[in-house]
């Protein structure tokens, strides 16, 4: 017989305030509880996290667990699965989920292997299927260019990573009722196999790859270093970033860092110059979620275009120099 | 030091999508004709971590790769870069497994193999790309995990691992044995040396069925999944793109820029 109940919303805390990803899944671990008719719990951890336990029912949980360790300050993948597999072992959580995040991406995996459930991760929609009342999860698969939905039958508990900015954040209503319950259990130190010595801030010159709204990419056409130097004139005009794809960086004309795609970095901003990129499935893979793709190729059948808003038939030499310049003159009207 | 790198073969993923085709019943990926599979990404780059290791402190390399019997083609792939021998673990009920029976099939050879002190898994494959067999990995063999690692280096019996994260990096120490999954940024992976590609083409690579790894039937029936595709699917594009166009190429971009200054 399962025993397994309710949904358990593994929280994140930042700068001593629940992490708006953990908000977003509150919302949402709330709408799958309702369905359920089950409760909604979450897990809190850290020294001060006790102080945000009202925060977390107000935002819709009944159930606060709060593990206050000065261990588990910041995040150690050793102290966090000790606690959160404990904890699941004693709630028996039907659903757990997490975010998308540092934290889950190594906590989830890991939690499952030691718990024995079912994980999807890096979610873009759940819901539960009303005749068998199991959890429902699609994720794309195959750097996005394809989704696949699962689902765990009998494993528990049923795991899932959402991405940020999937689901709308919970709704806040200081009037809610809930418990805030303290973790039993302290992590004994010589648990802690691996380590964190130290925690390094990555300095970056201009805007971040994956926080900028424009961003300009490059491809293997570019053919130099030199001439990536068209492409940050641009990117400056539109106070935006340069990307490139995987083999522009392994040609070292860009750092690796730069590489957007499958294997570098998902971009999502508002606008994404693609230039002499012919956009294999693992670059689309990195840019798909802009709002709008511009595309400059000499290729007309290049696919980039296949998911371009505008494009150019043309060789972005000829091209670069005329847009960046019309850019700055608009720009300074 | 004595490494064991598991590694994937996948789709390439260099691919245009054009030639992306997947089979909705089966909720299989149709391998496109005349485009051979390739070494998963981030596993290359953990064989090339296992090598820089063996590099400076000698040792042995091991390479396991689950799948069809073709997976010797990236099993001598490694070993062209650096890994002294490897096995192919192909069994008709090793196929569409799920993360938990890879792990099982894959920590049952690790411990055929046995005498490691460091265990490689690429951060995640190419074409699923769920990114939890190694953790999974780790905690079956009960040895501690360490994930997105981009730097490895040994020093005594630890190893100081420097790990990705979303705003810069952590360091961090680890006791050997451990298993530790390596991402892109630990740089790219070294290109076969002449010699070593032609040995590597010569060697015979051993296959391990289920019951040379003592796998029990059990633990891969379909029954027992921990979870189950239901559906698979392409997502239809809408996307009309506008060509822009000009008199001169200056001249289309002059009218490229008055659209796009539009919506940033």
């Amino acid at each position: 017989m399962d025993n397994h109940k309710g949904v358990l919303v593994c929280g994140e805390t930042a700068d001593g305030k629940l992490a708006p990803v953990t908000i977003e899944l509150l919302g949402l671990g709330r709408k799958l509880a309702n369905e359920l008719g089950e409760p909604l719990s979450t897990l809190l951890m850290g020294s001060k996290a006790g102080g945000l336990g009202q925060e977390a029912i107000a935002y819709g949980a009944d159930n606060v667990y709060v593990a206050e360790d000065g261990l588990l300050d910041h995040y150690n993948s050793d102290g966090y699965t000790q606690i959160a597999a404990d904890l699941c072992r004693q709630v028996l959580p039907s659903i757990m989920l997490l975010g998308h995040t540092d934290i889950g991406l190594d906590l989830a995996p890991r939690l499952n292997g030691r718990l024995g459930g079912g994980l999807a991760v890096d979610c873009t929609a759940l819901s539960i299927d009303p005749a068998t009342r199991l959890l429902v999860s699609t994720r794309p698969v195959f750097g996005g260019n394809a989704y696949a939905t699962m689902l765990a039958r009998s494993a528990r508990p049923q795991m899932a990573t959402v991405r940020a900015k999937t689901v709308p954040p919970a709704e806040r209503n200081d009037s809610r009722q809930g418990q805030v319950i303290p973790v039993e259990g302290k992590i004994d130190p010589s648990a802690l196999k691996v380590k964190v010595v130290e925690r390094i801030k990555e300095q970056v010159d201009g805007v971040k790859l994956e926080d900028a709204e424009v961003v300009v990419s490059g491809g293997r056409g570019i053919g130099s270093a030199e001439n990536f130097g068209m492409l940050r004139e641009l990117a400056n005009v539109l106070s935006g970033a340069v990307g490139a794809t995987r083999p522009a960086c392994d040609e070292g004309w860009v750092p690796a860092r730069l590489q957007v795609g499958q294997s570098g970095r998902v971009v999502s901003p508002k606008l994404y110059i693609a230039v002499a990129l012919s956009g294999a499935m693992a670059h689309i893979a990195g840019c798909l979620g802009s709002k709008v793709i511009v595309a400059i190729n000499k290729d007309k059948d290049a696919n980039i275009f296949s998911v371009a808003r505008y494009g150019i038939v043309g060789d972005y030499k000829e091209i670069l120099p005329a847009l960046t310049a019309k850019l700055k003159e608009l720009k300074s009207v | 030091m004595n490494t064991i790198v598991c590694i994937k073969q996948v789709l390439d993923p260099e691919i245009p999508p054009a030639k992306f085709k997947i089979d909705p019943e089966e909720k299989q990926v149709i391998p496109p004709p005349g485009v051979p599979p390739v070494i998963s990404v981030y596993d290359e780059r953990a064989v090339e971590a296992a090598c820089r290791l063996k590099d400076k402190h000698k040792g042995k390399i091991t390479v396991v790769s689950m799948g069809s019997q073709k997976a010797a083609d990236v099993i001598k792939h490694a070993i062209s870069m650096g890994a002294d021998e490897g096995f192919v673990l192909q069994d008709a009920a090793f196929e569409n497994l799920d993360s938990f029976g890879t792990a099982y099939v894959l920590g049952k050879a690790i411990q055929k193999i046995g005498g490691y002190d460091l265990v490689l898994c690429g951060r995640q494959a190419a074409d699923w790309g769920a990114g939890e067999v190694g953790s999974i990995l780790g905690e079956m063999l009960g040895i501690p995990v360490v994930t997105l690692a981009c730097d490895i280096q040994a020093v005594d019996q630890t190893l100081v691992v420097k790990r990705i994260v979303s705003d810069g990096f952590e360091v961090l120490e680890a006791p050997m044995p451990c298993l530790i999954t390596v991402s892109s940024e630990i740089g790219l992976p070294r290109l076969p040396a002449g010699p070593r590609l032609m040995m590597a083409r010569k060697k015979q690579i051993p296959v391990w069925k289920a019951q040379d790894i003592g796998a029990e039937s059990s633990k891969l029936d379909k029954a027992n999944a921990h979870t189950e595709v239901i559906a698979l699917s392409v997502p239809t594009r809408k996307t009309e793109c506008e060509i822009i166009t000009g008199s001169t190429p200056g001249e289309a971009a002059v009218n490229l820029a008055l659209k796009i200054s539009k919506l940033i």
